[in-house]
């Protein structure tokens, strides 16, 4: 008999490194994206129960394959398809040899993610499929990273998954003249993998310090098979300036500390370092993109020594170059945010205001909590309070929520 | 699998006949590819849609009336049928169409079968 805990554990780890890999295998093996994924979830509920019987497997991921694709050629059987499918489902899974391809790309779950990122799907379509087929997010957690509603997500993914299979989009990686184009939705998986991670939308860990790990991993291959593109190394960068001050972000307690309460001697140095140079490097290219323009906001924080040495005007001027790549809502507010810091409060209200009227926003809860730090800045504590107010009616994050509520109590003491 | 290439091209442009585009240089290599790799299934040159004639039927009453059923910039000027492996090869030979080169498009439907 194995420890409970420990065997919930082992199934937790296993699903974090392997689900990609088993959904990803059984996907080749079957050409059926939904019995891909319900005879991996089969596989990892099995794997509960007989592992606590049994041990855990000295490779779980191989212990989880095999189930799962015993459990597909059961599931194909029963439905009685052809008998040539089910021999080409048997011999394909037969031999452990890894899946040949011309493309050059050497990690495995890296080349299924380009094909999950077939330029043929909308692009929103391509990264919520990766993320949900790859890296186990549950259509929730991809919604809210998608600041849609669950059902919007959820149809996305029925569609994505029927137009793969009626459209014949093929299962495999595209040739290596086709890499580049397929690389702008990998890029955007990678980023919002990062993201899931490193705030998780719901539940109690404000940091998922996997997802964050895999991002970073995929990305660094990334990077190393595409030297030439600079926004592959913008995006390494990025992703190991944010990561460079995870540990920071949240206190011993779960709590969120700001970015200006956060302690910089327990940055991450190396990350720092690395991310810096990375980002040198290929803004010399002189093509700058989304994910350099981050990065260099990023590098703006990491390198200044103190909260009061942030160059906030450079920031906003940053900010102002990243919202004519990308002219969203959100990029707005975080100018607003660097605005409000480098010009006075007063002006970051001004741009709040903006957004609200738009209501592109409507339901993010960042919006009114900016709008609370801002009214807080200027010691107009009862009008944050409101806003803070506002803000946890749509928080979903546990440490977000404790860091709101800490905040409006301040506001309604003060 | 296959699919059915809806060759469109601009509205008002040029109109080549089968026997032009049969003898047109720039149609060559694409005629070419269909035959040697044998996969064409078919397909048909349409004439433009100023010679179409839409039919709806209201009650007991056929409606008829001139013109394609959607008026727009782009108009279907032909069909090709293809059985390719996948959806790849079949955008990548739509690609070298010389409608698409032209500034036409063409719209890639796979065969419901």
């Amino acid at each position: 008999m194995n420890d409970t805990n420990d065997v919930e554990e082992a199934v937790a780890v296993a699903f974090r490194e392997e689900w990609g890999q088993v959904v990803a295998t059984l996907i080749r093996v079957t050409g059926d994206w939904d019995l891909a994924e319900e005879c991996a979830q089969d596989a990892f509920a099995q794997a509960l129960d007989r592992w606590r019987r049994d041990g855990v497997p000295r490779r779980p991921g191989a212990w989880l394959t095999t189930t799962a694709r015993n459990r597909a050629l059961d599931v194909l059987r029963r439905q009685a398809v052809g008998k040539e499918k089910l021999r080409e489902v048997a011999v394909l899974t037969r031999d452990g040899e890894p899946y040949d391809d011309d493309s050059g790309v050497g990690d495995d779950r890296l080349r299924l993610i380009f094909t999950c990122c077939h330029p043929a799907l909308p692009l929103e379509a391509r990264v919520a499929l990766t993320l949900r087929t790859l890296a186990g997010l549950t259509t929730s957690e991809i919604a809210r990273a998608f600041l849609v509603p669950e059902a919007t997500m959820a149809q996305r993914l029925v569609r994505a998954k029927r137009k793969i299979r009626n459209a014949g989009i093929p299962y495999r990686v595209p040739p290596a003249h086709l890499l580049p184009e397929r690389t702008t939705g990998v890029l955007g998986v990678l980023y919002l993998l990062f993201n899931e991670g490193y705030a998780a939308t719901a539940g109690a860990d404000l940091v998922r310090t996997n997802l964050c790990a895999e991002a970073i991993r995929l990305a660094r291959v990334l990077a190393r098979l595409m030297p030439d593109e600079p926004e592959t190394l913008g995006l390494l960068a990025l992703l190991l300036l944010h990561d460079a001050r995870r540990a920071t972000r949240v206190d011993g307690a779960g709590d969120l500390v700001t970015l200006e309460d956060q302690d910089r001697t327990a940055w991450d140095r190396a990350e720092i370092d690395e991310g810096a140079a990375l980002l040198e490097t290929t803004l010399r290219r002189g093509r700058p993109g989304p994910y350099q323009i981050q990065a260099a906001i990023a590098a703006c924080h990491t390198t200044a020594p103190t909260a009061e040495d942030t160059d906030w005007a450079d920031i906003a001027a940053l900010y102002g170059a990243l919202l004519r790549h990308v002219p969203s809502a959100v990029v707005r507010l975080n100018r607003a945010v660097a605005v409000g810091m480098s010009e006075g409060p007063e002006a970051g209200l001004a741009l709040v205001a903006e957004l609200e009227r738009e209501g592109d926003l409507a339901g993010y809860h960042l919006l009114p909590a900016t709008r609370a730090d801002l009214l807080r800045r200027l010691g107009r504590t009862g009008e944050a309070a409101e806003a803070y107010a506002r803000a946890l009616e749509d928080v979903e994050n546990d440490a977000e929520r404790r860091f709101l509520e800490k905040r409006l109590a301040e506001c309604r003491s003060a | 699998m296959k699919y059915v290439l809806f060759i469109c091209t601009p509205a008002g442009g040029e109109e080549l006949s089968p026997a032009e585009i049969a003898d047109d240089p720039r149609f060559t290599a694409y005629i070419d590819e269909v035959r040697s790799r044998g996969i064409g299934r078919g397909g048909a040159r349409l004439r433009p849609g100023s010679d179409a004639t839409t039919v709806r039927v209201q009650g007991d009453e056929v409606l008829l009336s001139d013109g394609p059923f959607a008026e727009s910039k782009e108009y279907v000027a032909g069909i090709d049928i293809v059985e390719v492996t996948d959806l790849d090869e079949a955008i990548s030979l739509a690609s070298r169409h010389p409608a698409v080169l032209a500034g036409g498009s063409v719209e890639v439907r796979p065969v419901w079968e």
